[in-house]
């Protein structure tokens, strides 16, 4: 037996002792299997450690281990838990005691179905079906607002942001602390008082209740990301290029388009999505500032938690995970192929 | 250096003046740049902002209402009652704005506004100005005759105090304070004292929340940052993913999680910890609120922290163990100082975000999780009182940019990383 | 990387213009409050009136209060046609111009040939309003775990039946209920809670239970937190937990003793567009054929005199009688209370903030 092998033989047996010690205290078998189940998975996540290290390093670490495990496990639990709920065949947010005993009838798959028929005309007819379903089932509706929304506050935001940001980051850049105060002052602002100041002034210049007032309103919350991610990205850029690219006899726009954008794109990415999910999940600022047909995903749900218990946006949420667990395995399986083609050990 | 004469150049003009001309084109350039969104920030949230705050003091509503008798009021001297002639304008007024049905300019707005300072006297108004018409001179005494309350002396005071365009009056109640008898300021009843308490509950559990955050997140972005790439961003997935999980969703999953039947509740007596009368009441209270915002917020901690994290060479800390430290000692002064970025990014984002959080504490937090920004929404939306709504907004933006710029004096704010 | 931006804009260029071209116009926009109230008037009111008249009727849902409609009117962009308020928020709007006049005179005869002014119940009809429901917020449990509920005392009684109570946040009608189950009658709530000892009398009430309650907001809540088990007893409205009963076959009980009842009337906010069409759906949805249909998808009691007469089952089936639920059934209604909207218009703001301080203690 290798040592670390040892070490870990030597928890197990520890765990197995403190569990028939709860066993005997509390006089049930179960909690002494729960408690023995739940400690013994850090034990496997452990790495092997120096031969120096001491007995004390094997218990600290262990506990290091088991508390990063729980917080794991803490952050993704809520997450994977919906997937069950969505399927309940009640309209309520409860694991009923058929769900628990696994009893088939207590699960269905009427939230998905709902997600489709909700606010359609005539959800079981067959003429027109797809007409229907595109333009009046709510959900559906609210998915392509969220998107539109969110495409256009991202882009805008990039743009302006980007521009900014390449001011900013010039060293002769006067006012830059006060400037950069207010450009990320959307962020800092408590987003209730943003969203009621927005809510009045933009009831009065009659732009609420309208997609533009509602991109608007997301463009001023995702522009403090693109701003600090573009400017960090513009930290370590060499200045010289830019100096180099000019003295080949290039204008600003084709040193901008050839030679810097293409160096800060992963900060202009990555703060356009940060904005693009800024603004898909944004709640507040809709809340007060849309109407019905702007409705996005997350009003459409804020709706089916407070005014109609619907289990309709776990199915939703459901999706929006699947979706987000795929989109992040291929980004993760891309990363890798690259790695691979680069010649690169994988890390 | 001071006994050097300046350096100047072969025209005559000293070299500092010159290097400020030539860098002026550049600085205006980069002015350039920022001023798109400069303005479009001025105008989309400048604007409403400063519009929101004018609210909290605009006070309009008597001198719309009944402008004559705002401009008679001003003539009495605040002792007994006033006189006949002032009595005569304010009926005539009445008269006059009992017709008007423009919003803003009707009696229903002058019985409302009044009925903030003095509880009843709504429809003390609304139901003297259908009668306003049959009263005849001398007015003082047809209107008392009419209802007995018009002869109290701090109505009339309260009608003198906001017959002017500005009043702190909000600002006063949005601290507990109000207008006693005599118009002094003094410390509202205690049965009416929430929103200073509120405040300060609002603070104490966004930093509770905060150093919550703080402890979690340490040690996940410690692990993923020094795990390989392969295997860090797998368990990324678990950060991300709640992330980008509709904030909404996360608060009813909680929901469920957390009720007294809810999961955490029947592991536990499935394991025999608790019994099943005994069960633990974990949500729509504060517990609820904390739990709930720390899953929601320990992201915003992760992230910057990860990023900060990442660009730490591992060889300081070995270097550190090689001159002899023990590891908490080489934590404490070396690793620790290097984080300090990150850190404070996260902190100051998830503290701010926390004060201002809104949604959350209203679906799980029950009664005592109810924080500052649900008191300002109620005001917006349910009880309409618009002026206290944005005195509130107004002092919750002071402490806020308060901290910002505390927070700027200690950390910087070129020190901010997000990743 | 060139590519993927202008791929990028194109499609949201184009998607932008899919999106436009599907978007359709409603002609008239209706507020309810959501869930299963709502349903029953997109049931019983718009599906027949848009196929009626070939005209567009969008149903939205909100939560009370006449903050949106105020935010509406003071911009004049009026986007919201018709909204359904409680009494309280219909006279205060009124008062304040939030709201259209409305000419009772257009009110159709009621089916049994009495006129309008005779037909609708007494208060029914304002300046501003039209009324369409009578709905009541009662005390549910749970049949299957208890039994015996019988006064509002009751519900006060922790002893005689342990578990959590479900209270709506605010201040109302919890003070008219805490001094009902003090044993005060009916008919001296409201001279009682205008003075400071009554009120405080009922505070005095709800401290007893106070550790033992949840609040709701949302009138989705209630059957909620019955069919979760997170509550023995709650205070709702009466339809909702009907509706948990007839649709989903919830054992849920009511108990009628010390109802607090209220109307529901439709408002036109001021400046609003398409009047014409507004004041015919009004003129439809609260005439007597339309209230008594509503009456069988939720049982909230019609306004018109003239449609208890036609009011049925339940509309999908035929052997529950829905006028036995109707709060206004006289075996329901032995000791029910009036919300007086006069004295919450008063005293609303005041009591709301000492609501809110004695929750924060």
């Amino acid at each position: 037996m290798t040592l670390f092998n040892r070490e870990k033989a030597i928890g197990i047996v520890i765990l197995l002792a403190i569990a028939a010690i709860i066993f005997f205290t509390l006089g049930s078998i179960t909690p002494a299997i729960g408690f023995f189940v739940m400690f013994v998975i850090p034990l496997y996540f452990m790495k092997p450690l120096p031969v120096f290290a001491s007995k004390i390093d094997y218990c600290s670490n262990y506990l290091f281990v088991a508390i990063c495990t729980f917080i794991f496990i803490f952050l993704i639990t809520p997450v994977l838990i919906i997937i069950p709920l969505s399927f309940n065949a009640e309209p309520y947010f409860t694991f009923t005691q058929g769900m628990l005993n696994f009893d088939p009838s207590a699960f269905s798959t009427r939230w998905y179905e709902d997600i489709v028929y909700n606010g359609m005309v005539d959800p079981h007819g067959v003429k027109n079906w797809w007409d229907d379903m595109w333009n009046n089932a709510q959900w559906i509706r609210s998915a392509r607002n969220s998107f539109f929304i969110a495409t256009m506050s991202a882009i805008i935001a990039t743009i302006i942001g980007t521009i900014a940001a390449l001011g900013l980051s010039r060293s002769e850049m006067p006012y830059k602390a006060l400037i950069t105060s207010l450009l990320i002052s959307p962020m800092i602002v408590p987003l209730v008082i943003t969203a009621t100041g927005m809510f009045f002034f933009y009831s009065s210049i009659n732009l609420a209740k309208t997609f533009t007032g509602v991109i608007l309103a997301h463009v001023t919350l995702g522009i403090p990301f693109v701003i600090i991610t573009v400017t960090a990205t513009l930290s370590g850029f060499d200045r010289n290029l830019i100096k180099a690219s000019q003295s080949l006899g290039a204008h600003g726009w084709m040193t901008f388009r050839r030679v810097i954008m293409p160096l800060i794109m992963p900060g202009m990415i990555s703060g356009a999505l940060f904005a693009f999910i800024t603004s898909l999940d944004e709640i507040v600022a809709v809340i007060f500032l849309a109407d019905v047909e702007q409705r996005t995903i997350p009003r459409q749900m804020f709706s089916g938690i407070r005014e109609q218990i619907s289990p309709t946006i776990l199915a939703v949420a459901s999706v929006l995970v699947l979706i987000s667990i795929i989109l992040l395995t291929v980004m993760e399986l891309l990363r890798r192929r690259s790695e691979r083609l680069r010649g690169i050990t994988p890390g | 250096m001071s006994t050097t004469k300046e350096l100047i150049e072969q025209d005559g003009i000293s070299l500092k003046d010159k290097l400020a001309k030539a860098t002026k084109v550049q600085k205006r350039r980069a002015l350039l740049l920022t001023m798109p969104l400069v303005i479009f920030l001025l105008v989309s949230f400048v604007m409403p902002i400063g519009q929101m705050l004018w609210r909290s003091v605009h006070n309009p509503t008597v001198s719309n209402v009944i402008p004559n008798f705002a401009i008679a009021i001003q003539q009495w001297d605040g002792n007994a009652l006033p006189s006949e002639s002032v009595f005569e304008v304010f009926v005539k007024d009445l008269v006059t704005a009992k017709k008007n049905r423009e919003i803003g300019k009707t009696v229903g707005n002058l019985a409302t506004r009044i009925n903030y300072d003095i509880p009843g006297s709504r429809s003390l108004f609304t139901s003297t100005a259908r009668k306003a018409k049959k009263l005849k001179a001398p007015f003082k005494e047809s209107l008392l005759k009419l209802n007995k309350k018009w002869a109290n002396p701090t109505l009339w005071l309260s009608l003198k105090r906001n017959s002017k365009d500005l009043t702190p009056a909000f600002y006063l109640a949005a601290m507990d304070l109000k207008y006693d008898e005599r118009g002094n300021i003094v410390k509202a009843d205690d049965l009416y004292q929430i929103y200073m308490s509120n405040f300060i509950k609002t603070i104490k559990l966004s930093a509770i929340i905060t150093a919550i955050c703080i402890l979690l997140a340490y040690p996940i972005a410690y692990v993923l940052s020094v795990l390989p790439l392969r295997q860090s961003n797998l368990l990324m997935i678990c950060v991300l993913l709640p992330f980008w999980t509709s904030l909404l969703v996360r608060t009813t999953a909680w929901i469920a999680i957390l009720q007294t039947q809810g999961v955490v509740n029947d592991i536990l007596v499935f394991l025999g910890f608790l019994s099943d009368d005994g069960r633990v009441q974990m949500i729509y209270n504060q517990t609820g609120t904390i739990i709930a915002m720390v899953h929601i917020l320990l992201p915003f901690m992760v992230l910057p922290l990860y990023s900060v994290m990442k660009t730490i060479s591992p060889t300081y800390m070995k270097a550190a163990l090689s001159m002899g430290a023990r590891k908490s000692y080489a934590l404490r002064k070396i690793y620790l100082p290097l984080t300090i970025p990150g850190l404070g990014a996260g902190t100051l984002l998830v503290f701010i975000l926390a004060i201002g959080y809104y949604i959350t504490p209203a679906l799980v937090g029950g009664e005592d999780g109810l924080l500052i920004s649900n008191l300002i929404a109620y005001h917006i939306q349910k009880s309409l009182n618009w002026s206290l709504g944005a005195a509130l907004g107004a002092i919750l933006l002071v402490t806020v940019l308060v901290l910002y710029w505390l927070y700027n004096k200690l950390i910087g704010i070129d020190n901010l990383k997000f990743g | 990387m060139n590519k993927v931006i202008t791929k990028a804009l194109i499609t949201s260029a184009v998607s932008a213009a899919v999106i436009a071209g599907s978007v359709q116009a409603a002609s008239i926009t209706a507020v309810s409050w959501g869930g299963a109230y709502t349903k029953s008037q997109v049931e019983a009111y718009h599906k027949p009136w848009a196929a009626a008249t070939g005209n567009t009727i969008v149903s939205e849902d909100y939560s009370g209060g006449l903050a949106e409609v105020k935010a509406q009117v003071e911009a004049g962009n009026v986007t919201w046609n018709l909204v359904d308020v409680e009494l309280s928020d219909a006279v205060r709007g009124c008062d304040e111009g939030l709201f259209e006049s409305i000419d009772a005179s257009i009110l159709p005869d009621g089916a049994d040939g009495s006129s309008a002014a005779d037909d609708f119940l007494p208060g029914t009809v304002t300046d501003c309003a039209v009324g369409n429901i009578v709905w009541s917020t009662i005390v549910a449990y749970d049949g299957s775990k208890m039994s015996g509920v019988a006064t509002m005392a009751d519900f006060f009684d922790t002893a005689k039946f342990p578990g959590k109570r479900g209270l709506r946040k605010g201040p109302k009608p919890n003070l008219e209920m805490a001094l009902m189950a003090d044993g005060v009658p009916a008919k001296y709530v409201y001279a009682l809670l205008n003075t400071d000892a009554g009120i405080q009398m009922a505070f005095d009430k709800l401290d007893t239970i106070r550790d033992s309650v949840i609040w709701w907001e949302a009138g989705a809540q209630p059957p909620q937190l019955l069919a979760d088990g997170e509550v023995a007893m709650t205070t709702a409205y009466n339809g909702r937990i009907f509706n948990a009963v007839a649709a989903e076959g919830k054992p849920f009980e009511i108990m009628w003793d010390g109802q607090v009842w209220d109307l529901d009337l439709w408002v036109i906010p001021k400046g609003a567009p398409n009047m014409a069409e507004t004041l015919d759906f009004i003129k439809f949805s609260t005439g007597t054929q339309a209230l008594a249909d509503q009456a069988s998808w939720i049982s909230y009691g019609p306004v018109r005199k003239s449609s208890a007469a036609l009011v049925g089952s339940y509309h999908n089936q035929p052997d529950l009688d829905m006028a036995g639920h109707m709060p206004t059934a006289p075996e329901n209604f032995g000791n029910a209370l009036q919300n007086d909207f006069e004295f919450w218009a008063d005293n609303q703001d005041q009591l709301n903030e000492r609501f809110n301080a004695w929750l924060a203690k």
